[in-house]
C-alpha cells in the first residue's frame, strides 16, 4: 500500500529525515517509536503533504501512485488520514461543517454522489457512538476549547467518518486517561480491516496492548535504527532508547 | 476635470443654482441652516493626508471631478428588484440619485403611528421633528463633507418612531445611483428619531445600476430615545468607480441600546464615520463592521464612542478582509470622560490580508479620564492561518474551499450576530461568491 524509499526531508535548511525506508502492506499496523525530536511527526507531516517540510530526496508510493506529487487534499482524497499530534483549533468553523464538507469533497473526487444532510447525519451518529463522543461537541467550533482528550477523540471521529485506507496516528494516545485510551483504541481496532493499514506513532507500550502492531520501528535522529515485532515495544519500554545509540552506529557503519 | 483649488468654487457656484431651484423652499427655516453651512463650507478646506483624520486617505481622485447633483429620474421595477431583500421588502423606501422615489416605496403591516418617508416631504410639511433634530448632531463647523451635505440638504430617509412603539419588521432603505454617464453627486440626508421605549431596525443599502463615476455623500443622524432599541445596518455596495463618504451620528439617551453594522463592499474610495455619544446614563452601544476589499479599493473607517456619562457600555468589533492591492484604514476612538465612572468599553479590529500587496493601517484609541472603568482594545493584521489551512486540506478539502471556510469563519461572528435573517444570508452568500471560486 505504502512504500517509502530512502526519504530525506528538511525544514528551514535543517535535515530532519535522513533516509527512511518503510514498506506497509494492506492489513498491517506499524508502530513507530522513538525519542523526542527524532522526526516521527515530521515523517507523518511529510506523508500528509505539509509543504514547509522539503523533501530533498527519496520517493513515496501510495498504491503505486507517486504520493509526493499530490496536494495534501488529494492525498486525503486518495485515502490518507493524519491524526495530528496537536490538532488545530479553528474558531468559527463547526465540527459538523468540517466533517460534512470533507466527506463530500472526498466523494466528489471519487465521483460519488454528494451526501445530503440526512444521510450525513446517519453516518455521523453511527461514528459518534463508536468514539463515544458527546453530541454537544459537534456544533462547537473545531477543537476550540476542547480538552486534550476531546481533541484526540475528535481526530478519531474524523478518521471514522472519512474511512481512510491508511491512517497515521501521531501520538493519539498521549495525554489520554485510561478510558479515553480504550475508546481511541477501540475506534481504531473497529476500523481495522484487511484493506486498510495504520501507522501508529507512540511513546507508550500501553496503546499497543489494544492495537497490536505487526511491526515496530524505532526512529532515531531521522533514521529507522531498528525494526521488529511487538516484543520490541516491550523492550523499549523497559530499556529506553539509549541502548539503540550503538545500534545506530551499527546501521551507519 | 477641474483643478483641485477650483473644486470648492465649483460647489459654491452650484449652491446658487440649487437655491434658485428651490423657489418657495428657500423661505423655510431650514434654508437658513443651508446658508450657514455653505458659509462653513467656504471657510473649510478639503482634507489632505496632512490632516490627522485623513492621514492614510488621499482624496485627490475625488476632488478631480466636478460632480453635479443627480436629477430625478424614473427607473423600472425590474431595474431595482434585484436589490430588494427577499421576505423583508414590505417596508421600503427607495431613493434614486438622492431623490425619493414614491413609486417603489411602500409599507405594510406597520403600526399607523409610523410613516417612513422622505425628508423632502417633511421639510415641505414644516415638520417640527426636522426643525428640532436635523443638523443638531452632525455639526458642520469642522467637517467639510458635512457642510457640503447640509448646504445641499434636500432629501433623504426620514423615520420618526413615537414613544412606546415596537416596530418588529425592519425598514429597508435603498439608495440607487443611475449615472447615465453623468458624474452624479447624491447627498442623502437621513434622519431617524426613535422615541422613548420604542424599538426599530433600519437597513440602508447603497447600490448602483452602472459602473460610472459618481459620488455619494451621506449624513445620517439617529436619535435613540430613552430606553429605546435601535438596530442600524448599513450595506455599502457602490460601484467600483464610485466615491462614498458617510457620516452617522448617534445620540444615545438614557438606557438606550444602539447596535450598528457598517458593511463595506464597494466604492473606489470610501470613508465611513460612525460616532455615538452617550448623553445620559445606562446606555449600550455596539458597533460592528465588516469590510471586504479587492482591486485597488480604499476604505477608511473611523468611529468614535463618547462615554460622556457614567454606567454605559460599548462594544466595537470591526473585521476586514483585504485582497489584491486594496487598502484599509481603521481608526476607532473611545473617549471616557472624567465623570463617566463604571464605563465598560471594549474595542477590537481584526484584519486578514489575502495578498502580498494589500495593506491595513489600524489604530484603536482609548482616551480615559475616569478611574473606575473597564476598557480594552486590540488590533491585529495577519494572514489566513497556515496550520488551519493545512488541517482542512488534510481532511480532503481543496485549497479554495479551505480558504473560503476560514474567511467565512473569520467574518462569522459579525455576520452571525445580525438578527435580520435575509440580510445575514445575503452576506453569507457574498462571502461564498467572492471566496469560493468553485461556485462562481
Ligand atoms: N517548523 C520547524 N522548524 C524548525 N525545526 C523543526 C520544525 N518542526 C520540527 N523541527 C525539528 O525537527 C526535529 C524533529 O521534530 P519532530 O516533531 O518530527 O519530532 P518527534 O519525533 O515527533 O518528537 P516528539 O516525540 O516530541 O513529538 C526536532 O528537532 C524539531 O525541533
Ligand atoms: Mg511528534
Amino acid at each position: 500500500m505504502l512504500e517509502i524509499k530512502n526519504l530525506h526531508a528538511s525544514i528551514e535548511g535543517k535535515e530532519i529525515l535522513k533516509g527512511i525506508s518503510l514498506k506497509i502492506n494492506a492489513g498491517e499496523v506499524h508502530a513507530i517509536m522513538g525519542p523526542n525530536g527524532s522526526g516521527k511527526s515530521t515523517l507523518a507531516q511529510v506523508l500528509a503533504g505539509r509543504k514547509e517540510y522539503v523533501v530533498t530526496s527519496g520517493e513515496v508510493l501510495f498504491e503505486g501512485k507517486n504520493l509526493l506529487d499530490l496536494s495534501p487534499e488529494d492525498r486525503a482524497r486518495e485515502g490518507i488520514f493524519l491524526a495530528f499530534q496537536y490538532p488545530v483549533e479553528i474558531p468559527g468553523v463547526s465540527n459538523t461543517n468540517l466533517l460534512k464538507t470533507a466527506i463530500n469533497e472526498i466523494r466528489k473526487y471519487r465521483g460519488e454522489e454528494q451526501l445530503d444532510a440526512m444521510e450525513f447525519l446517519t453516518i455521523l451518529k453511527k461514528k459518534m457512538k463508536l468514539v463515544e463522543m458527546d453530541q454537544s461537541l459537534l456544533s462547537r467550533a473545531v477543537n476550540e476549547g476542547f480538552s486534550g482528550g476531546e481533541k484526540k477523540r475528535n481526530e478519531i471521529l474524523q478518521m471514522a467518518v472519512l474511512e481512510p485506507k491508511l491512517s497515521i496516528l501521531d501520538e493519539t494516545d498521549s495525554g489520554l486517561d485510561i478510558d479515553a485510551l480504550r475508546v481511541v483504541a477501540n475506534g481504531v481496532t473497529k476500523l481495522r480491516s484487511k484493506d486498510t493499514a495504520s501507522i501508529v506513532v507512540t511513546h507508550y507500550q500501553r496503546l499497543l496492548n489494544y492495537i497490536i502492531p505487526d511491526f515496530v520501528h524505532v526512529l532515531y535522529n531521522g533514521r529507522i535504527v531498528k525494526s521488529g515485532t511487538k516484543e520490541l515495544a516491550f523492550e523499549l519500554e523497559e530499556k529506553g532508547y539509549d541502548w539503540l545509540k550503538d545500534q545506530k552506529e551499527l546501521v551507519e557503519g | 476635470m477641474s483643478q483641485i483649488p477650483d473644486i470648492k468654487k465649483w460647489y459654491i457656484s452650484n449652491f446658487e443654482t440649487f437655491e434658485n431651484s428651490l423657489n418657495g423652499g428657500s423661505l423655510k427655516p431650514i434654508h437658513q441652516v443651508r446658508k450657514e453651512a455653505i458659509a462653513d463650507f467656504s471657510k473649510l478646506n478639503f482634507p489632505t493626508t496632512h490632516d490627522e483624520d485623513w492621514r492614510f486617505t488621499n482624496i485627490t481622485p475625488l476632488l478631480k471631478h466636478d460632480f453635479i447633483s443627480g436629477e430625478r429620474i424614473k427607473l423600472k421595477h425590474k431595474e431595482i428588484k434585484n436589490f430588494l431583500f427577499k421576505k423583508i421588502s414590505d417596508n421600503l423606501l427607495v431613493f434614486v440619485n438622492g431623490h425619493y422615489a414614491p413609486e417603489f416605496s411602500k409599507s405594510k403591516n406597520l403600526p399607523e403611528e409610523i410613516k417612513p418617508g422622505s425628508l423632502a416631504d417633511e421639510i415641505e410639511k414644516g415638520s417640527e421633528i426636522v426643525d428640532k433634530y436635523l443638523g443638531k448632531y452632525a455639526n458642520c463647523k469642522t467637517q467639510i463633507f458635512t457642510a457640503l451635505s447640509t448646504a445641499f440638504t434636500q432629501d433623504g430617509a426620514f423615520i420618526y418612531v413615537p414613544d412606546n412603539l415596537i416596530v418588529d419588521v425592519p425598514i429597508n432603505i435603498l439608495f440607487i445611483t443611475a449615472t447615465g454617464g453623468k458624474k452624479i453627486l447624491s447627498q442623502p440626508r437621513n434622519l431617524f428619531v426613535v422615541g422613548k421605549n420604542s424599538q426599530i431596525s433600519i437597513v440602508e443599502r447603497y447600490v448602483t445600476l452602472d459602473d460610472g463615476i459618481y459620488f455619494t455623500n451621506v449624513v445620517s443622524e439617529i436619535v435613540a430615545g430613552e430606553n429605546s432599541i435601535v438596530n442600524h445596518i448599513k450595506i455599502q455596495e457602490e460601484g467600483l468607480n464610485a466615491f462614498h463618504v458617510s457620516r452617522t451620528e448617534i445620540d444615545q439617551e438614557k438606557n438606550s441600546n444602539f447596535t450598528s453594522y457598517s458593511i463595506s463592499l464597494g466604492g473606489e474610495i470610501s470613508r465611513n464615520d460612525v460616532n455615538s455619544k452617550f448623553n445620559d446614563e445606562g446606555g449600550e452601544c455596539t458597533l460592528n463592521g465588516l469590510y471586504l476589499l479587492t482591486g485597488s479599493q480604499l476604505y477608511d473607517t473611523h468611529s468614535l464612542v463618547d462615554h460622556a456619562k457614567p454606567h454605559c457600555t460599548s462594544h466595537e468589533n470591526y473585521k476586514g478582509i483585504l485582497d489584491d492591492n486594496s487598502r484599509g484604514v481603521f481608526n476607532g476612538k473611545v473617549i471616557v470622560r472624567k465623570d463617566a465612572q463604571k464605563t465598560n468599553a471594549f474595542q477590537e479590529n481584526k484584519n486578514i490580508i489575502l495578498s502580498d500587496n494589500a495593506l491595513v493601517d489600524t489604530k484603536p484609541q482609548l482616551e480615559i479620564f475616569a478611574d473606575d472603568v473597564k476598557c480594552s482594545h486590540g488590533a491585529t493584521v495577519g494572514q489566513l492561518d497556515e496550520d488551519s489551512l493545512f488541517y482542512l486540506k488534510s481532511r480532503g478539502i481543496g485549497e479554495d474551499k479551505a480558504r473560503s471556510i476560514l474567511i467565512h469563519a473569520f467574518a462569522s461572528d459579525v455576520i452571525k450576530s445580525i438578527k435580520i435573517e435575509p440580510v445575514k444570508n445575503y452576506l453569507e452568500e457574498i462571502l461564498e461568491r467572492r471566496f469560493n471560486k468553485e461556485i462562481s
